[in-house]
């Protein structure tokens, strides 16, 4: 069974990444609904998928934080990607299986993926 | 409703976090002899009135305009009572709160408790300024999650909602969980 004793060499490990991380990346910020209508409508899945592709992907510089309800329920799981110096982009009805290209796509090539944005679910 | 229990507790301790708490503890304890499953959200928050505490088990009659109170404790009263059970509010402003629920364990209304620890990572990655303490009590064996310990451990300069930190802490708990309930989550 797994024990804490093992996170001494996870964090030293994590050490030595970053100091071969390239300077100058910009923290960039991804906020998960998660009012009662966010989580009733499987906004903790979307979180954990979240922070396990950006382990996969070995990213960072970024920051997970939360909101509350927005007053767009029906619209949730709702999820902005916020890059420093552009526009944030809104993601609605997000799923499991839509985080790793969105991850791939914004986060790291900083190309939205229009298809699953609110101005695609509206149009 | 909610699809799980442990849906429920990530909604209950939201509102503790609304509620500017900075030491959350939950508790899910499970007793065959008494047949009772109850879970406890403890919070250091700004706490509530004695008035509001009359009236936030309906979803009618909320704070809106702070955002303090929803639907969630009005789903988790549902939940409690469907089975049999009960919930109790003991709050006191500028000390906290505390949120009580319990659960008849056999009922065949009663929900899963569903993946615990995806509400505690969820919790824990969200919030890394607040210290949680989860206690899972399956009759006489219990599992402990204090923050406060990981904290410690990992030093200053590092941030527990670091990615692999988190992938480590779920198989952690997910693994400490399944030994004390015997089901995989």
């Amino acid at each position: 069974m797994k024990s804490l004793a093992e996170l001494a060499a996870i964090r030293d490990k994590m050490k030595q990444n970053t100091t071969i991380r390239e300077d100058g990346e910009k923290a960039i910020r991804i906020v998960v609904g998660m009012a009662t209508c966010g989580i009733a409508a499987g906004a903790r899945p979307v979180l954990n998928a979240i922070t396990a592709e950006l382990a996969k992907e070995n990213i960072n510089h970024v920051t997970v934080a939360q909101t509350g309800c927005i007053g767009r329920c029906t619209l949730e799981p709702i999820i902005d990607v916020i890059v420093p110096g552009e526009e944030p982009v809104t993601y609605v009805h997000v799923t499991p299986d839509k985080i790793p290209k969105i991850i791939k796509s914004h986060v790291i090539n900083d190309v939205p993926v229009m298809e699953y944005t609110v101005a695609a679910y509206e149009n | 409703m909610m699809d799980e229990l442990s849906l429920n507790i990530l909604d209950i301790a939201q509102n503790s976090i609304a509620a500017n708490a900075r030491f959350i503890e939950i508790d899910v304890i499970e007793n065959d002899d008494d047949n009772t499953l109850i879970i406890r959200v403890k919070d250091d928050g700004k706490g509530m009135s004695k008035e509001l505490v009359e009236t936030v088990e309906n979803p009618f009659v909320t704070t809106r305009t702070t955002r303090k109170i929803g639907l969630g404790i009005s789903f988790l009263k549902e939940a409690a009572e469907l089975t049999g059970g009960t919930i109790e509010l003991d709050s006191t402003p500028d000390v906290g709160t505390t949120i009580t629920a319990t659960f008849i364990k056999d009922n065949l209304d009663r929900q899963p408790i569903g993946d615990l620890t995806a509400t505690i990572i969820a919790l824990v990655t969200l919030n890394p300024s607040i210290d949680f303490n989860f206690t899972y009590t399956v009759n006489e064996n219990e599992f402990n999650f204090n923050t406060k310990e990981i904290k410690t451990m990992l030093g200053d300069d590092t941030e527990l909602n670091n990615p692999p930190i988190v992938q480590f802490l779920t198989g952690y708990v997910n693994e400490h969980i399944v030994n004390l309930n015997g089901e995989s989550i």
